[in-house]
């Protein structure tokens, strides 16, 4: 028993190891909001070409669909190599000179963006079709009744879900190690390497407990009071 | 050259799948006419004014505005749909917009008319239905009565040639019917062209020109109201008002 605690909870090993482990986080936590907010802007993207109509844009949905499919099949970690790894010793032009840092936001978003595509077509979908008819009937077109009339109602019914996968985004963040990032992970690692002790890999874990609980308590209230302000009436 | 009649519908057919909802429907209003539809559940009323408003293809027969046709292929709905204006019997306002939003949004956005002269235009709209205090309310802060005025007012913002009511006051509490029927009465008083779906028979016989008995998706008969719901000589629209009069609606 003393020596499991000693392996992760070492007040020593944690008290020398935090400074460089936090040090490392800032990057999961760059990568974090880079990434989430790359991620909400190409999901909805991918959301609105897989939920559109028009006879012109079936190959178009087929391909979407296709890609949704593929990139929620294939893991995280995988995607997050071959990306991190594999752009720059292909060559492609312009994406090869990209930081490691950058195609960690490419690979990221590229996973996550199929997620949450998903999550978006689904509050699209659940708007009553009632909705769309007053807008169109108003002489809104298709697209102006998606921006002012169904992606509104669409995005507040989605927060929850949303969010959901951003906790897995956030989490995610740490296989960017194995493409040589010094973020958390890493840094956790190499001191553990040398020391022989986990309490590291303890610190980070609280790093990221630290960021998302609090964050899904403040959507909740955000929600809550944007429900409440929609039911009572504006001030 | 006899001018074209304000609003014609020819042959007018629309099927939902294998199942005929409207079977042949020839009808024109006249400019400031007030054509009221009456008939049973599923007649084929509510059907008939999403067309008008291409809010439905038809399949066979053409719908034409001021001459214009509006139905099939390649029409313009969007430039249509500013000329007519749709209430539904559900209100449909946007719940996620005030008051206000909700009137200004398709004058801002279809009009391009500015903020300040989509509001002024809501605010006085808002005024005669008394209902500029809740304007910055939300939908679901309202009664049923209030939301459906709101939403003839979303709809007269744009100043429509015509206006489609769609059983505006079936899903409204009794004692909200009126606040509803009063605003109707006044657009009718106005000269507005309105055609209208309801159930309410002794509205229908005070306010409109002219009403149109439909039944499995044909007009059966039509002609003014105090002939029509007085001495009708089709035996469907007979069979009809006993009914109606039998559940004490007329």
């Amino acid at each position: 028993m003393e020596q499991f605690l000693e392996t992760f909870f070492s007040w020593e090993h944690f008290k020398q190891s935090f400074p460089s482990v936090v040090e490392g986080f800032k990057t999961n936590l760059s990568l974090m909001f880079v990434a989430e907010g790359c991620v909400l802007v190409w999901g909805l993207v991918l959301a609105l070409l897989r939920s559109g109509r028009s006879r012109a844009t079936t190959p178009l949905r087929w391909l979407t669909v296709g890609y949704i499919d593929l990139f929620r099949a294939i893991p995280g970690l995988l995607v997050i190599y071959m990306v991190g790894f594999g752009i720059p010793i292909a060559q492609v032009p312009w994406l090869s000179n990209w930081s490691l840092y950058q195609l960690a936001v490419l690979a990221l978003t590229l996973v996550y963006g199929a997620y949450v595509a998903e999550v978006y077509r689904a509050g699209i979908e659940g708007i009553h079709w009632s909705q769309t008819a007053a807008a169109r009937s108003l002489g809104l077109s298709q697209g102006k009744t998606m921006r002012f009339v169904v992606l509104p109602q669409a995005v507040r019914r989605v927060v929850p879900p949303l969010l959901n996968d951003f906790i897995g985004l956030q989490k995610d963040t740490a296989f960017i190690g194995i493409i040589g990032v010094l973020d958390g992970f890493r840094r956790a690692q190499i001191y553990a390497g040398t020391e022989f002790n986990l309490s590291s890999f303890t610190g980070l874990a609280l790093c990221f407990v630290v960021i998302t609980i609090p964050m899904t308590r403040i959507t909740d209230h955000l929600l809550k009071r944007d429900q409440q302000r929609m039911r009572v009436g504006g001030r | 050259m006899p001018e074209p009649p304000f609003l014609e519908l020819r042959g007018v057919e629309k099927r939902f799948g294998d199942n005929p909802v409207l079977r042949g429907i020839d009808l024109t209003v006249a400019e400031h006419e007030v054509v009221s539809l009456i008939g049973a559940s599923g007649s084929g009323k509510s059907t008939l004014l999403r067309c008008v408003n291409a809010l439905e293809p038809i399949q066979a027969g053409t719908i034409s505005l001021q001459g214009t046709v509006v139905s099939g292929k390649g029409v313009d709905v969007d430039r249509h749909r500013r000329d007519v204006g749709i209430v539904f019997q559900s209100f449909n306002l946007f719940p996620h917009m005030t008051v206000l939003q909700n009137v200004t949004l398709a004058p801002r956005q279809v009009l391009r008319l500015s903020r300040r002269q989509a509001e002024e235009r809501a605010d006085a709209l808002l005024e005669r239905v008394g209902l500029v205090e809740k304007r910055k309310q939300y939908p679901d802060s309202l009664s049923g009565g209030q939301q459906q005025r709101v939403a003839i007012v979303r709809a007269l913002a744009m100043r429509p040639k015509l206006m489609l009511l769609d059983e505006i006051t079936s899903a409204l509490d009794p004692e909200l019917v009126a606040e509803v029927l009063n605003i109707v009465r006044e657009l009718a008083h106005e000269g507005m062209t309105m055609l209208l779906a309801t159930h309410e028979m002794s509205f229908a016989r005070e306010v409109s020109n002219r009403v149109c008995f439909l039944d499995a998706g044909v007009i059966c008969e039509q002609g003014p109201p105090e002939h029509l719901f007085t001495k009708p000589t089709n035996p469907r629209t007979q069979a009809f008002l006993k009914r109606i009069i039998a559940a004490g609606r007329l």
